[in-house]
């Protein structure tokens, strides 16, 4: 027993002087979904992170010191994001980039603003994170609003006449998104069929299905996930209906086709300007292709959350997060998305969004908008 | 008319895929007087073992789907009947001359540890397959709606009809049956006549994770996927439907789970598919406040 106790001490000893030891180096955070549904997505969060870390310390690292990374998994669950994002507080790590889910980066970003955390999203696309006022947040990435524009303006244009459905997931993101597109539309003078909503992790669709098929969907438009949205299309399929399947950003991966296959091809999907195909990105890019990870969907903006926070703590010269915003609220950074400027809320300046196709090999490509 | 056959072969599927979990339910209640909250979890266990058989089999080299399918019925049922004998064996045995609650805790902790290991050996990402049963059937057209029966539909509910006749066989006609029903009934009695008790409770535990593969299978073929949480959600409505069509009675079980799947679907079909839960689970209430032992539930008589 005593030899058991002596063990436990050593151990926590030899923890208490690792701790010290990192104390000269600075702790930075990516959170995200990094398992549960959606943890296709935090593993793109994590690999941007982990490449800017690796990149920033061979190149002397921020303010002389090394970066850390550490990891925070909020499962795409507001409780754990709210309770990771206290644990992170709690550790005074100055800068997070995350989440994924806007239903998660919502309620952590309060925990982040009362523990002085300096938080930039790489992913979260719903309005309201960045218009509840909070000093700590920005975000690399567009916003549901604009997005839902994007969307409707390519229905309005390619679906005149035809007969629209409208899903979400009930969730943040997927309710706000759906909401947006449909705004956009009934403005336009469109009026969609079908306004529904599903719970998000539910696998049978078949009933909404056979209510498509009953009113002669032509295009059902899905604000939520890529699970549901894979199982919807494949039930679709399975019940004789050739409607298009359009959805949001977070179509972005890859796992999207490994559920339907080449059941795929034709689905669209709105987001930003393909950021692989940025000349400013290609350098990375390569690095990433020779590890063998495409850097799809958030990834690179990941990276670019991270650059913008390394360029303005190098500028300000210091970690302090109240300081660092206002450096970077200030001034414009050169990132692998371009040049990013942010305007007061803490969104960018710069943000178009364009549609994307599935086809039936498992890849997707922006919709040349000339044809 | 069209769309009501289509809304009904929806639920009719889905309804059956509950009835095969909620029978593992019932049983267990019958038998031993306790909820299996970890039979949920068996189901997902199925599906992913019969996942995993699936890929094996691709790698090996095989593409003569109805063998692939044998196989993964075979091997998820028997692996997944170990599962269930072990879990019986661990979690269960050791409580049951215990206070009523402790059981059922340890049901409650042994769902965390499958799913939790599944999560953990599995990933935590859903694991997709792609289609192995395709095409179907245009059972009627009217030019603007079609009523489809695909393949898959087939499948799932032909194996639960001949599961469930193979099992009101053994449980009424087999030597094996007589004593499932004697420990039922009591089973010091049974012991004292010559039943093996313990035998008989482990039997059951097996052919309750059986099923629960068999079902495991049926959905990973319908919806193409499988992933860690899905024993979850479909355990607690198997388990309602359990309870809805009397706990304990087997016909009740797979009357609840089609009551369940249909209520769902014609929710969604005529109402607003956001309520669809809510729906399910308030018919339950009025169900139990006028029949308080479920559809087909026999009241308990309390032994003096």
């Amino acid at each position: 027993m005593k030899s058991l106790k002596l063990i436990g001490l050593t151990l926590f000893a030899s923890l208490a002087l690792s701790a010290t030891t990192f104390a000269q180096d600075i702790t930075v955070a990516v959170a995200g979904p990094m398992t549960g549904s959606e943890s296709a997505f935090g593993r793109q969060l994590q690999n941007g992170a982990e490449q800017f870390v690796a990149d920033a310390n061979d190149a002397g690292g921020v303010l002389n010191k090394k970066l850390k990374l550490f990891i925070g998994d909020d499962a795409c669950e507001p409780k754990q994001a709210r309770s990771i994002a206290e644990r992170i507080a709690s550790r005074g790590i100055p800068f997070v980039a995350g989440h994924f889910c806007s239903s998660s980066s919502i309620p952590a970003s309060e925990a982040y603003a009362d523990g002085n955390v300096l938080q930039i999203t790489p992913a979260s696309t719903n309005p309201l994170f960045t218009e509840r006022k909070l000093w700590n947040v920005l975000r690399v990435c567009g916003r549901d609003d604009q997005q839902g524009v994007a969307a409707a303006e390519y229905i309005v244009e390619n679906f005149k006449g035809k007969n629209i459905a409208i899903l979400n997931d009930k969730t943040t993101y997927g309710k706000g998104l759906a909401d947006e597109t449909k705004k956009a539309l009934n403005k336009a003078g469109f009026q969609e069929k079908m306004f529904e909503s599903y719970n998000k992790g539910d696998k049978d669709f078949n009933s909404i299905v056979s209510r498509l098929k009953r009113d002669s969907i032509d295009l059902v438009f899905v604000g939520g996930y890529y699970q549901e949205a894979g199982l919807i299309l494949r039930q679709m399929r399975d019940q004789g209906l050739k409607t298009i399947l359009m959805a949001g950003d977070a179509m972005n991966d890859k796992k999207f086709a490994s559920i339907t296959g080449p059941l795929a091809e034709g689905t669209l999907f709105t987001f930003g300007p393909d950021p692989r195909k940025k000349p400013t990105a290609k350098a990375i890019v390569e690095k990433f292709k020779a590890k063998g990870v495409d850097p799809e969907g958030y990834t690179l903006y990941t990276y670019a959350a991270m650059q913008v926070w390394a360029q303005g703590a190098a500028k300000a010269g210091t970690t302090d997060p109240m300081k660092v915003m206002k450096v970077i609220k200030a001034g414009a950074w050169d990132t692998i998305l371009g040049k990013l400027e942010f305007d007061a809320k803490g969104d960018i300046k710069q943000m178009g969004y364009v549609i994307y196709k599935w086809d039936d090999k498992g890849n997707y490509a922006e919709i040349d908008p000339a044809i | 008319m069209d769309y009501f056959a289509q809304q009904l072969i929806n639920g009719v599927v889905l309804g059956s895929i509950y009835g095969l979990i909620a029978i593992g339910y019932t049983m267990v209640y019958g038998i031993v007087g306790m909820i299996n909250f970890a039979h949920g979890d068996i189901f997902m266990i199925g599906g992913f073992i019969a996942m995993i058989t699936f890929l094996i089999l691709i790698s090996l080299g095989l593409s003569a789907v109805p063998l692939i399918l044998l196989v993964m019925l075979l091997v998820s049922m028997a692996v997944t009947a170990v599962y269930g004998w072990v879990v019986e064996r661990l979690a269960y045995r050791p409580l049951r001359q215990s206070f009523r609650l402790a059981p059922l805790l340890s049901a409650i902790g042994m769902s965390f540890v499958l799913f939790n290991f599944s999560q953990v050996s599995q990933g935590a990402q859903a694991k997709p397959i792609p289609p192995l049963i395709t095409g179907g059937y245009t059972l009627h057209d009217s030019g603007n709606f079609a009523v489809q029966l695909s393949n898959v539909q087939i499948v799932v509910v032909v194996t639960t009809i001949v599961l469930l006749a193979i099992f009101s066989f053994i449980v009424s006609r087999t030597r094996f049956g007589r004593d499932m029903r004697a420990c039922e009934q009591d089973q010091t009695m049974a012991a004292l006549l010559g039943v093996n008790v313990d035998r008989t409770i482990s039997m059951t535990f097996v052919i309750g994770a059986a099923l629960a593969a068999v079902a495991g299978m049926m959905y990973l073929l319908y919806y193409g996927l499988v992933d860690f949480f899905m024993g979850f959600v479909a355990g607690i409505k198997a388990f309602t439907a359990a309870v809805l069509g009397g706990i304990g009675s087997l016909p009740g079980a797979m009357l609840g789970g089609l009551a369940i799947g249909l209520i769902e679907t014609f929710w969604s079909a005529y109402f607003s598919i956001e309520y669809k839960d809510v729906a399910a689970f308030s018919i339950l209430i009025v169900v139990l406040i006028f029949r308080p032992t479920g559809l087909l539930g026999r009241p308990e008589v309390e032994k003096v």
